[in-house]
């Protein structure tokens, strides 16, 4: 099953990976505060991730990891747009 | 086996200051790792702006040069001439490239210097609290415009990819953005293919980047996606202007 860290010291809370997320299962912690003063992100039903790695490539800030198998789907709903 | 998602070699281990939800560390990013993807790591000069960007020098791995405001394509010209084999890339901002250092970049492209410039417009001058730029819509407000952008005061927005594209030494331009999953993926490839110009020594390479200021057009960063592509794209259309003749 696909993995996704979230680097929390690094998240600027800034959404964009809760946007762009495909399956919608990202969210901005509510009740954990980072350092900084930001709500980092997390996931909110892991079980539901197909590794897509979209929150990778829109984070600004390098805090996402994302983890799959080789050749696992990978897939996205969308395009991406 | 499993694949991971890696942090490119080519930025340092440092958190950006950028504003939450500002895309300067996307394009950071890729960036960073067409130059690791190149392997020119050891051999790349960038050379940073003034503007929000000022601070690069601490986030990029390869050397980097801080240049006076919009002079960045002549200390590139000068580090590309004195080690012809280094990769030089400048990193401008709207305010940097398209007001004070207009001059620069079209001669720059005019004597087809062999270096990559990196444009980020975000239509507003960042760093300085969002006054108006060159590249500022119609209508778009500012501080300096605070009733909107009007023409017949402050003239029309600047097009600078499409005025660089007519210029013979210019070998390489295109405009991208960053506001989707697929356009960073676009805008990774004409990040790469702007390097790949320089180093087959074709001429100058520019890659217009349509960037998001959330903090200064007042909007939330998934808003400021979103501004993105109902009112930047239409007004500066994405795609390439100008490709070498021989495909790289």
């Amino acid at each position: 099953m696909p993995q996704v860290f979230f680097e929390n010291e690094r998240c600027k809370g800034c959404e964009l990976c809760v946007t762009v997320c495909p399956k919608k299962i990202i969210a901005l912690s509510a009740g954990e505060i980072n350092s900084f003063g930001f709500h980092p992100a997390v996931l909110t039903d892991g079980t539901k991730c197909t590794g897509c790695g979209f929150c990778f490539l829109v984070c600004p800030d390098l805090a996402v990891t994302v983890v799959r198998e080789e050749g696992g789907n990978g897939e996205s709903t969308d395009e991406g747009e | 086996m499993a694949v991971s998602t890696k942090r490119t070699q080519g930025l340092a281990d440092k958190h950006f200051h950028y504003c939450p939800g500002c895309t300067h560390g996307i394009i950071h990013r890729l960036v960073a790792e067409a130059i690791e993807e190149l392997g020119v790591l050891e051999k790349t000069v960038g050379v940073c702006p003034v503007g929000c960007a000022v601070f690069a020098y601490d986030y990029f791995n390869c050397d980097m040069i801080e240049a006076a405001h919009g002079r960045a394509p002549a200390v590139a010209t000068g580090v590309k001439r004195v080690l012809p084999e280094s990769v030089v890339f400048t990193y401008q901002g709207d305010g940097d490239l398209a007001a004070i250092g207009t001059a620069e970049t079209v001669h720059a492209a005019a004597r087809g210097e062999r270096i990559t410039t990196i444009f980020v417009n975000n239509a507003v001058y960042g760093m300085t609290g969002g006054q108006m730029a060159p590249t500022t819509l119609l209508g778009q407000k500012t501080t300096t415009t605070p009733f909107g952008r009007q023409s017949s005061v402050a003239g029309y927005p600047l097009k600078v990819s499409e005025m660089v594209a007519t210029i013979d030494g210019a070998a390489y331009v295109t405009r991208v953005a960053v506001n989707s999953p697929k356009n960073i993926l676009r805008a990774k490839k004409a990040i790469l293919k702007a390097f790949n110009v320089q180093l087959k020594g074709l001429g100058f390479s520019l890659v217009e980047v349509l960037s998001t200021c959330p903090t200064n057009w007042g909007l939330s960063p998934p808003e400021a996606l979103r501004w993105v592509k109902e009112k930047m794209i239409p007004v500066y259309p994405l795609g390439d202007f100008k490709v070498p003749e021989d495909e790289v």
